[in-house]
C-alpha cells in the first residue's frame, strides 16, 4: 500500500474529485485533443494566450482549461497543470514540460528532482508505476500540441 | 469427483510467485492464460531432444520433429471436433487466422456491394480485417445491435441478413463482457441463406467444450496462448471443401508443390496455408496444453468456472457503487465492471498494489464500450486455477479502493 499512497496522494485524489478549470474555454486561442490509445483516456485542452509586448515577441499563457474523461492521474495532472502554467511565457511552459516529464520518468532509485515544480511534485510517485506515466503526461502533451500546432491530436505514444 | 483446485494450482508454476510482496492473484486469463508445467516442460524437452525443421530433412531428427508437430494437428482436430486434421491450419493467433480468411476467402468471394455482418460486441480483431477487406472490395459492413444487458439482438441480426450477405462473423464468447452467444441458432440462420460463417472462438475454447461440427460453422478461429499454451500458436479451422477452394495466403517454402519461374503449383491443404518455418516448439507446447485440458475435462472446467462465476458475481455486487457490465444469463467466467467515482485504470493500479492482476481499459472492443455507455471497464476473468479465496481478496481490495477514492 505504501507505493499506492505515494501515487495517490491526497492532492491528486482531491483534484480528481474536483478538477480545476474543468470546462470549455469559449474564447480559447489554441485547442488540442489528447488521447491515450492504450487506456482510452481522452481530453480536450483549451488555451488562451496573449502578447505582452507590442511586437508580439513575448507571449504568455493567460488561461488553460480542459474537458474529457480519464483516470485520477490524468485528470489530476491536467487540473494541476492548468493552474501551474497560468501567466507563464511559452518558453517557461516548455521548460515546465521537460521538468515534469523528467520527474515522472526518472529512475525511482534516485531522489526525485522537484525543483521549480511546486505542487506538481506530488506526481513523483508515478515513477514507481511506469504503466501510468502516459496518464500523468497526457495533458502536458496536449498543451504542447495546442501551443505548437493548433488542432492536432496529441498522443502519449 | 470434486474439483481439486489446489492440486490444479500446483501445475502452474507462476501461481506460486509473489507480486508486490503478496501472492499473485491472476485474474487476467482472458488476455492471456498462464501455462502449466507440462507445457513449459514439453517445449524444453522438444528443444533439448527432438528439435529440427519440419517437413524437410531426410534424417531421423527431422522426422521426429515433423511427427511431434503433425500429431498436434490431429489432437487439436479431436479437441474441437473437426472431422479431418487437414481442417486445422496453424497460425500465430486468432487475429492472424481472421486476416488469413479475409485475405484469401474474402478476396475471392466478396464483391462490390456484398455485405459482411458483424456484431457490436466484436473484438477489434474481428472488425478491422473485415473493414480492410470491405475497403478493398467495395463491400459493406453491417453491425448487429446488442441489448442493454450485453446480449445479441437476434431479431435485429436476422433483419440484417440479406441476399447480399456473404459472411456472418461473430464471437462465441465476448472477450469484454463474457456473453455467450447462441452459436447454433446463428449458424442455422446463416446456413438457410447460404451465408458463410466465421466464429471467433478465442474466448470460448478456454472455458467450454467446443465441437465445430455441432456448431455448424464454416470457419472457427482461436489462439493457443489463451488456452494455456505458448504464444505464437493459433488455429484456423475451416471446412475442407472451403479451404481447398481458397487461394494461398503467404507464399514461400513449405506451401508449394513445385516452383519454377514459369509458374508455381501450390501444396494441398493444410500446407498451402503454412508458408515458411512455423513456430514449431510453440505448436508442440500447444499440443501439451490441449492434452492437459483434455485430461481434466472441459466439462468439469466449465462446471467449476460457473460456480466461481456465480460466487464472484454475488460477492462483487456487495461492493458499494459497483456495477457489472454484461449481465446476460449465459456467460463465461468473465466479469466486466465499473466502480462509481473510480476510473478503471485506477482500479487496476490499486489492485496491482495488492498483487491482483486484472485488465482495465476498452478490451479492444471500443464500439462495444461506446454502446454500453462507458469509456472503459475493469475486467476480472476467472479460470479454473482461480479460487473462492482469490475472489474474497479481490472484493476486499475493491472495498479499500472505494474508500480511498471517496
Amino acid at each position: 500500500m505504501d507505493d499506492l499512497r505515494e501515487l495517490y496522494q491526497e492532492v491528486i485524489l482531491e483534484h480528481n474529485r474536483k478538477p480545476r478549470n474543468f470546462r470549455v474555454l469559449a474564447d480559447a486561442s489554441h485547442e488540442a485533443d489528447g488521447r491515450n490509445p492504450l487506456c482510452g483516456d481522452e481530453l480536450t485542452l483549451y488555451a488562451r494566450v496573449k502578447s505582452t509586448t507590442a511586437d508580439g515577441s513575448d507571449v504568455i499563457v493567460e488561461k488553460v482549461t480542459f474537458q474529457g474523461s480519464g483516470c485520477a492521474i490524468s485528470k489530476a495532472s491536467a487540473s494541476l497543470m492548468t493552474d501551474f502554467v497560468k501567466g507563464k511565457s511559452l518558453k517557461e511552459v516548455a521548460a515546465d514540460f521537460d521538468r515534469f516529464h523528467e520527474l515522472v520518468t526518472s529512475s525511482p532509485s534516485s531522489p526525485a528532482e522537484t525543483d521549480g515544480l511546486g505542487k506538481l511534485a506530488v506526481f513523483s510517485g508515478v515513477r514507481e508505476f511506469p504503466m501510468r506515466v502516459k496518464c500523468a503526461t497526457l495533458a502536458w502533451h496536449a498543451l504542447r500540441a495546442a501551443l505548437e500546432n493548433e488542432g492536432e491530436t496529441a498522443k502519449t505514444e | 469427483m470434486s474439483f481439486d483446485v489446489e492440486a490444479i494450482r500446483k501445475d502452474f508454476p507462476i501461481l506460486a510467485t509473489q507480486m508486490r510482496g503478496r501472492p499473485l492473484v491472476y485474474l487476467d486469463t482472458a488476455a492471456s492464460a498462464q501455462k502449466p508445467r507440462v507445457v513449459i516442460d514439453s517445449m524444453a524437452d522438444f528443444y533439448s531432444h527432438h528439435y529440427a525443421n519440419i517437413h524437410r530433412g531426410v534424417y531421423q531428427l527431422s522426422a521426429e520433429a515433423t511427427e511431434a508437430y503433425e500429431s498436434v494437428r490431429t489432437r487439436v482436430a479431436r479437441f474441437i471436433g473437426a472431422p479431418d486434421p487437414r481442417e486445422v491450419i496453424f497460425v500465430r493467433n486468432a487475429t492472424e487466422a481472421i486476416n488469413l480468411v479475409a485475405r484469401t476467402w474474402g478476396e475471392q468471394e466478396i464483391e462490390s456491394g456484398d455485405e459482411i455482418v458483424l456484431t457490436t460486441m466484436e473484438h477489434h480483431a474481428n472488425i478491422v480485417p473485415w473493414q480492410m477487406l470491405a475497403e478493398r472490395c467495395g463491400a459493406k459492413i453491417r453491425v448487429a445491435a446488442i441489448t442493454d444487458d450485453g446480449g445479441l439482438d437476434l431479431e435485429h441480426l436476422e433483419r440484417l441478413l440479406s441476399p447480399r450477405t456473404k459472411l456472418l462473423a461473430f464471437a462465441e464468447v465476448s472477450n469484454a463482457l463474457g456473453t455467450i452467444n447462441p452459436v447454433r441458432a446463428l449458424t442455422a440462420l446463416a446456413r438457410e441463406r447460404g451465408i458463410t460463417t466465421l466464429i471467433d472462438g478465442a474466448q470460448a475454447v478456454p472455458h467450454r467444450p467446443v465441437d465445430v461440427e455441432a456448431l455448424g460453422c464454416d470457419f472457427y478461429v482461436f489462439s493457443g496462448h489463451k488456452v494455456f499454451g505458448p504464444s505464437g500458436a493459433g488455429v484456423l479451422y475451416g471446412r475442407l471443401p472451403l479451404l481447398e477452394s481458397m487461394p494461398p495466403f503467404l507464399g514461400g517454402g513449405d506451401m508449394i508443390e513445385s516452383v519454377a519461374f514459369e509458374g508455381t503449383t501450390f501444396a494441398s491443404v493444410p500446407q498451402k496455408f503454412e508458408a515458411g518455418t512455423p513456430d514449431i516448439a510453440s505448436i508442440v507446447g500447444f499440443g501439451a496444453a490441449i492434452d492437459y485440458l483434455g485430461a481434466i475435462g472441459m466439462d468439469r472446467i466449465a462446471d467449476y468456472e460457473q460456480t466461481l462465476l456465480s460466487y464472484a458475481t454475488e460477492r462483487l455486487l456487495e461492493v458499494p457503487g459497483l456495477r457489472i457490465i454484461g449481465t446476460t444469463k449465459e456467460k463465461a467466467s468473465v466479469i466486466s465492471f465499473v466502480l462509481e467515482d473510480v476510473h478503471p485504470h485506477d482500479i487496476g493500479t490499486m489492485l496491482d498494489g495488492e498483487g491482483i492482476a486484472i485488465r482495465a481499459g476498452h478490451h479492444c472492443a471500443q464500439p462495444l464500450m461506446k454502446r454500453m455507455g462507458v469509456p472503459a471497464t475493469a475486467r476480472a476473468s476467472l479460470s479454473f486455477y482461480n479460487t473462492h479465496d482469490e475472489i474474497d481478496h479481490l472484493v476486499s481490495a475493491l472495498e479499500k479502493t472505494q474508500e480511498l477514492f471517496h
